[in-house]
């Protein structure tokens, strides 16, 4: 058929950069997708959206999206979108990265954030590896995955992801896989709406690294995977999500709670004790 | 005849729009479809990945699903509404 009716994701790509270096198979497409119709659900002015992405395949999201973005250095989105909410706190700040990326190096500014609840949404794509440098073991790499750097099996307890935000002090904490790509659109629509730091674990096959080394098969196999294995349970105890090698995968919103944000906790304290010499900081919260 | 039994009665269709050299073959489209519109072809592109070709369209309902879990943006599609033979667009949920 003629291709006369356009994607409707491809007003918000730069085409000039397509087709993206992702694998066939590889789930940050889905991602992006999701993305693209989550904000078209959100109504939210795509003038006043911005990227931030870190290093990684991950990472290339903010170069293809057509909408304010930066892609900053190895494991820094955080306090990048940290510094943006704070000049610009009109603006909805969106971190798109991955785990190697976001929990590995970037691990002590993903728990800052998520404790001083900093306005700014996490989406945080985790494929287990480091896919883009070769694939060497990454944060979440279950034990006995073969990577690279652990030819015979990793030995490292892998992070729990919502545990980690949820017990960090995220408001908002999800998981999905892109086989969820309606309940995924879904949380994404929250997430941005709510303010506070929110916190979107989406579990992404990669078939050139972690799926081949592993053996499971490729990007499809490891979407039918997610689909046989995945349970939806929202509302579960988060520090009951973990993750194992060839386990069941449990998805859902685990966390959403409301708490001050770092602009709003200040404007409280400093108002509390300085009384009416203290002029309120614009927040770009409407509660 | 099974075809026109599903179809009789219906107040919108599919369509789908498929860009075969943007795609890479994963076959995301094709597994995950819900009503098996699409299946795996035998034409290479002009990167040589193997494209999915419409079976059926008449069993489309726009749900564009496709659409969501293809990661290369090669596929999609929209619903259209059936008023007295005459096809309009409609809105599928953004």
């Amino acid at each position: 058929m003629k291709n006369q009716h356009i994607n409707p994701v491809e007003p918000y790509l730069r085409m000039d950069r397509m087709p993206h270096i992702w694998c066939p198979g590889c789930g940050i497409g889905i991602v992006v997708n999701c993305f693209v119709r989550a904000l078209n659900q959100s109504g939210i002015d795509p003038d006043l959206v911005s990227i931030i992405s870190g290093i990684g395949c991950t990472g290339r999201i903010a170069g293809y999206l057509k909408l304010d973005s930066f892609h900053t250095t190895h494991g820094r989105p955080i306090p990048f979108a940290t510094g943006l909410k704070v000049a610009r706190p009109e603006l909805k700040v969106l971190v798109f990265s991955g785990e190697g990326d976001l929990v590995s190096i970037g691990g002590n500014h993903l728990i800052h954030a998520a404790r001083r609840n900093s306005d700014i949404k996490v989406f945080c794509v985790n494929n287990f590896t480091y896919a883009m440098t070769g694939g060497q073991v990454g944060p979440t790499a279950p034990i006995h995955s073969i990577a690279t750097t652990t030819p015979y099996g990793s030995y490292d307890r892998p992070f729990n992801l919502p545990f980690l935000a949820d017990s960090t002090g995220a408001v908002y904490v999800a998981r999905w896989t892109t086989y969820h790509v309606r309940q995924l659109t879904r949380s994404m629509v929250e997430a941005i709406n709510k303010p506070g730091f929110c916190f979107v674990e989406i579990i992404a096959p990669c078939p050139t690294i972690y799926q081949r080394r592993n053996r499971l098969g490729d990007g499809l196999e490891a979407m039918r995977y997610y689909k046989r294995y995945s349970r939806v349970i929202n509302g579960a105890n988060t520090r009951m999500v973990g993750l194992e090698l060839k386990g069941p995968i449990i998805v859902g919103k685990f966390i959403d709670r409301d708490r001050s944000t770092l602009l709003e906790a200040m404007n409280e304290e400093f108002s509390s004790k300085l009384g009416a010499r203290y002029q309120p900081y614009p927040t770009g919260v409407v509660r | 005849m099974a075809v026109e039994r599903r179809t009789s009665r219906r107040k919108s269709r599919g369509e789908l729009f498929i860009d075969c050299e943007r795609c890479k073959g994963c076959g995301f489209c094709v597994e995950f479809c819900p009503t098996q519109v699409l299946a795996m072809g035998e034409k290479l592109n002009r990167k040589g990945y193997h494209t999915p070709v419409i079976v059926d369209l008449e069993v489309c309902t726009g749900c564009d699903l496709c659409g969501l879990y293809c990661p290369d943006f090669a596929i999609h599609a929209v619903r259209v509404k059936i008023e007295a033979g005459e096809a309009k667009e409609c809105d599928n949920g953004g």
